[in-house]
């Protein structure tokens, strides 16, 4: 069952996707990604879900941040909002970002449908700030370039 | 009635107005790249959908985050860069500064230009009356094969500075108390404007550094309308001002107004680790300090190393100072005039025109426990050095005050009389 990370207030590029990596293979940066602030993240696992606060990716326009967690298979970020860049940047890499602002436990077990915006858990579940659609149709297509390419086939 | 932000937009998308909120398509008069998010990360997916550049002749790259190199990973992303320059004929300045410094500083930025960034600190552009904003390398790939983005007409948050600053009291200081207050999510991802007396009595290069701490601010794009000093700078540096009259914002367009008095502001100090974290000097004096850093985009530029030197001329510092001039001409500036010699005086260690340490990539970082006072952008965790050394932020007259003490300071008992 996957389960919720929980992450306060302004989570920055530079613990997503840490400057000492950023010249290493992405794959090396991903297993490394906020280690600074939460060593333990290292066993996260594929279909986990991260649940932050205000301004989640806040700092760098380096998409390896968001990258990082689609690497590692985490099945989406749901933070009371998001820095801008950031939310670009993921939405592009295929990683789906929603915001809202429910109340689960670090650990929890947790299910983010993203097609209709809500976050099951324990006490039932919480409905969020769905993904606007043309940016809903990348983050399933695996973002900007498979959704081009797709488009570009579909001309072809 | 419309803000400055709005009329740049409304004529990047080809439409007579926009309204905050309306997805619009934009035309991009310019988009620079630099080592790290550019041809390493778009090169491959340009080949991927099988295109190629929309316009080489408007694409500019320049490279400073690996400069000067020195290990494996870091040589081989450079000469790919140079590699991808020559072979798409791009306009390409190579280890000559930090991108945001370089790319006016070479007359690439007018008034009313829509200009997208492949990196955070892109808001600087703003200080020039042009409308530029930060993107990753995806959709700066999406850029570069079609020259056009979609944005979200953002509203405009003006920010008004009455009075002027008083000595000692720089741009930096003026950000780092706007962060404090309004958090690092303030700008929304909007448009700030920066207006009022106190700001256009800056210089160029100090409104720069209002304009790219927005990042930090939280906005997309931080403007400061053209005056005579803009158009000046832009023809000195070979650019074109043209119309710079015509890019002012209506007045009272912008819904969200904050009033800010310049004369009474004291200087700031950002601890460990946010910018936002950032109060008056008196409350961080007498913390123990081991190093200054004097560099990066926001506070390594000529005028930043003007401050610095005028506090360390003819004294000796109790810490290792390290200074990395934000361009390679703003270097030769600085020697012209004896800046640079105040330094080597004071045993300072010159590094390179690059991102260095502020970036933290490569292996120039700070070590295990280190304090640093430091001129950069950001204080994050782990983002300059080992995750336990410790970044507070502040101008350069603050670092170099501090660095005189060996501890936080305030830089203005210094300048009496100076």
């Amino acid at each position: 069952m996957p389960r919720a990370w929980v992450l306060g207030d302004d989570i920055d590029t530079d613990a997503l996707a840490p400057g000492r990596f950023m010249h290493r293979p992405v794959e090396e940066l991903a297993a490394n990604t906020l280690a600074d602030i939460r060593p333990d993240f290292a066993n996260a696992q594929p279909g986990d879900v991260i649940v932050a606060g205000r301004n989640f990716g806040a700092g760098s326009s380096r998409e390896q941040a968001a990258q990082a967690l689609v690497i590692r298979g985490i099945a989406g970020v749901v933070a009371r909002s998001f820095a801008g860049i950031f939310y670009r940047n993921a939405i592009n890499l295929g990683l789906p970002v929603l915001v809202g602002n429910p109340a689960v436990e670090d650990g929890a077990e947790v299910t983010l449908d993203i097609d209709n915006a809500t976050l099951r858990h324990e006490a039932g579940e919480t409905g969020l700030e769905p993904i606007p659609g043309f940016l809903l149709d990348m983050v399933h297509d695996g973002g900007l370039v498979p959704h081009l390419e797709k488009k570009f086939r579909g001309k072809a | 009635m419309a803000t400055l932000a709005e009329k740049i937009i409304a004529r990047a998308a080809g439409r007579q107005f926009v309204s905050p909120g309306e997805i619009v398509t934009c035309r991009v008069d310019l988009a620079m790249i630099h080592d790290s998010g550019g041809p390493r990360r778009v090169a491959p997916i340009l080949r991927r959908l099988g295109t190629g550049l929309w316009d080489r002749d408007k694409v500019v790259l320049i490279s400073d985050h690996y400069v000067p190199g020195g290990d494996e990973a870091s040589d081989g992303i450079l000469q790919l860069t140079r590699e991808w320059a020559k072979a798409q004929g791009v306009i390409f300045h190579d280890a000559q500064g930090i991108c945001h410094v370089v790319l006016p500083e070479r007359g690439h930025l007018a008034p009313g230009m829509l200009v997208v960034g492949g990196d955070s600190h892109s808001p600087t552009g703003g200080a020039f009356g042009a409308y530029m904003f930060g993107v990753g390398a995806t959709e700066m790939a999406g850029v570069l094969a079609t020259g056009e983005i979609w944005l979200k007409v953002p509203e405009t948050i003006r920010i008004e500075w009455q009075g002027r600053l008083s000595p000692g009291v720089v741009a930096k200081d003026m950000m780092l108390a706007l962060i404090g207050a309004m958090g690092m999510d303030g700008g929304r991802y909007q448009a700030v404007e920066y207006g009022g007396e106190g700001v256009f009595a800056l210089s160029m290069q100090e409104r720069m550094t209002l304009a790219n701490m927005t990042a930090e601010l939280g906005g997309q794009a931080g403007l400061i309308a053209p005056d005579e000093v803009t158009a000046e700078f832009v023809a000195a540096a070979g650019g074109t001002p043209g119309d710079w009259q015509a890019w002012q914002g209506d007045p009272g367009a912008a819904k969200e107004r904050h009033v800010w008095n310049a004369a009474s502001l004291a200087p700031q100090v950002a601890a460990p680790h946010s910018p936002a974290n950032s109060a008056p000097v008196g409350d961080a004096e007498g913390e123990a300090l081991d190093i200054a850093y004097i560099g990066a985009c926001t506070g390594a530029k000529y005028e930043d190393l003007k401050a610095a030197a005028a506090i360390l001329r003819g004294r000796k510092p109790r810490m290792q100072v390290l200074v990395a001039p934000a361009s390679a001409r703003d270097q030769a500036r600085a020697e012209a005039d004896g800046i640079m010699a105040v330094f080597e005086e004071a045993g300072a260690e010159i590094l390179p025109n690059a991102c260095g340490i502020c970036a933290g990539y490569g292996t120039a970082r700070l070590g295990a426990d280190v304090r640093c006072i430091s001129t950069t952008a950001r204080n994050f965790k782990g983002r300059m050095g080992d995750a336990s050394s410790r970044v507070w932020l502040a101008s350069p007259y603050t670092a170099a005050a501090s660095a005189v003490e060996g501890r936080i300071a305030d830089p203005r008992p210094y300048l009496e009389g100076a």
